[in-house]
């Protein structure tokens, strides 16, 4: 479903990615993990073309995408949602809208049709009765699960997800992580970025280790867990970083 | 060498940037969806929030010169040349000039501002991300109510600018109203008009398209976000003065052509 080959991003004189590349199956849900400023971010803005790779090959379903212009990439974007770490809401917007921006941008759906989608999709995150609510009168938790609600409700078939549980109390964590479970259960592909190593434990299949601008380490949760000495264990106990 | 040349380097930045912008916004206004409701929302944001300021520094424009040009000209007996004059130079330049640098000031700094918030928010990126253009969703509103309305503001200012003048006239300087009023219709051409309203369609976007431009391009967080508001206010306000020099030799020399 995804393939990243050979690719390199820099920022001014700044080398982030030297060559990374790695594969993502249908359903399966990849968890990428490094240290802070090691770009994970950035790959992940790269596979939505919210930012150009300077070279190497990304793919999504199919679709070479790194050299699309806006246009061409519209319908990558309507079948990958992104989920931003701050929650990215309109603020301009209450809950309701910004729910109903997507599907009223790419749907055929009717008024009702999209109110009644918004509330099925506010009570299975548990967030009924918000509707009207500004972003602003959120709590940081509230926010990140209306951001994940409003990247999911055209149903896409990827999901990339930038920290959904940083900062979050067990309970908002625990939330969203249901939520990434259910949707993989449906059988969403999707990439986790993440620092918070239990998250990635609870909905990854596999992990990818990001350090020094290429990709280090990469295998199942069982593997990686079960080499006390491997490259994962070091990073997570703290002795390795970029 | 690069700290040397930064300056022209930002200016090219600058007039490479707002000239795609422009290119940009031009090729996506002609495809469809149009957002009707957003280009209405932003006329009423630009052009019918800014009423007030307008009207209060055109009144005080007209009543200031009318005051001015009756004192200076009662010495030489010419006090009867105020109508012409005050309503001449609103029209033809103040109104315009005045109104688009207030323009400038408020709405050049509240899109810069409110678009630079929007980038350093992540709101920006959310709109592509959710298969949007920020072209379409934030700028080509924001430039279509700059050309509504400053020509529309415009309008107002030299109507309210004038009354301005008309009230010291007959107050302070004891001209007739009827006749201040009858001097004014006779002085004013359609030329005239002309003159003035067409540069405010210019200044409409030398408003507009810079405060896009560096709000699209805010680094580095709320600082950004200031200093970013600071340069679309500067540049607007020198694009509004120097254009206005070469805009209204341009247009002397239209009209020389249909005279």
């Amino acid at each position: 479903m995804i393939m990243v080959r050979r690719f390199k991003k820099s920022f001014d004189e700044k080398i982030v990615h030297r060559n990374v590349s790695f594969d993502v199956e249908a359903g399966e849900c990849l968890g990428l993990v490094g240290g802070s400023g090691t770009g994970k971010s950035v790959i992940l803005r790269s596979l939505i073309g919210l930012e150009k790779p300077d070279s190497g090959v990304i793919s999504i379903d199919g679709e070479r995408i790194n050299r699309y212009n806006e246009r061409q990439l519209i319908p990558i974007r309507k079948k990958v949602a992104y989920v931003f770490q701050g929650g990215a809401l309109f603020d301009s917007m209450n809950v309701f809208d910004n729910l109903a921006y997507p599907l009223r941008e790419h749907s055929e759906m009717t008024r009702s049709e999209i109110a009644d989608r918004i509330r099925e999709q506010l009570a299975e995150f548990g967030l009924e009765g918000s509707e009207k609510l500004m972003p602003a009168e959120l709590s940081g938790g509230m926010q990140k699960r209306v951001g994940l609600a409003r990247a999911i409700i055209t149903r896409p078939k990827v999901v990339l997800y930038d920290e959904p549980t940083a900062g979050l109390d067990p309970y908002n964590t625990k939330k969203i992580q249901e939520m990434i479970l259910r949707l993989k259960s449906k059988g969403v592909t999707s990439i986790f970025v993440t620092h918070d190593m239990p998250s990635a434990f609870a909905v990854c299949d596999r992990l990818a280790l990001l350090l020094n601008g290429e990709i280090r380490a990469s295998g199942t949760i069982d593997d990686m867990k079960s080499d006390p000495n491997g490259i994962l264990q070091r990073f997570i106990n703290g002795s390795f970083t970029n | 060498m690069t700290k040397r040349f930064a300056g022209t380097l930002r200016m090219f930045e600058f007039l490479g940037g707002t000239s795609a912008l422009a290119y940009q916004s031009l090729v996506e206004g002609l495809r469809r969806p149009i957002y009707l409701s957003l280009i209405i929302e932003q006329i009423y944001l630009i052009g019918l929030k800014s009423l007030p300021l307008i009207v209060i520094v055109s009144v005080s424009t007209g009543m200031v010169m009318a005051l001015q040009f009756g004192v200076g000209l009662e010495k030489f007996g010419g006090k009867l040349y105020v109508p012409k004059i005050v309503s001449l130079s609103i029209v033809r330049e103040l109104g315009p000039v005045f109104a688009s640098l207030m323009m400038a000031a408020r709405v050049g700094a509240g899109i810069t501002s409110e678009i630079g918030s929007m980038k350093v928010t992540q709101q920006i990126d959310a709109i592509r991300a959710l298969g949007t253009s920020p072209i379409k969703k934030i700028v080509i509103p924001r430039i279509v109510a700059c050309l509504v309305s400053v020509p529309i503001i415009c309008v107002i200012a030299n109507a309210v600018g004038i009354a301005g003048g008309l009230v010291v006239g007959s107050t302070d300087l004891g001209l007739d109203p009827h006749f201040y009023l009858q001097k004014v219709l006779a002085t004013i051409s359609i030329a005239d008009y002309v003159s003035g309203l067409g540069k405010t369609v210019f200044f409409a976007l030398f408003i507009s398209l810079p405060a896009c431009f560096y709000g699209l391009r805010v680094r580095g967080g709320t600082q950004g976000v200031g200093q970013a508001t600071t340069r679309s206010v500067v540049t607007a306000s020198i694009l509004i003065m120097v254009g206005d020099f070469f805009l209204t030799k341009a247009f002397l020399v239209i009209e020389r052509w249909f005279s």
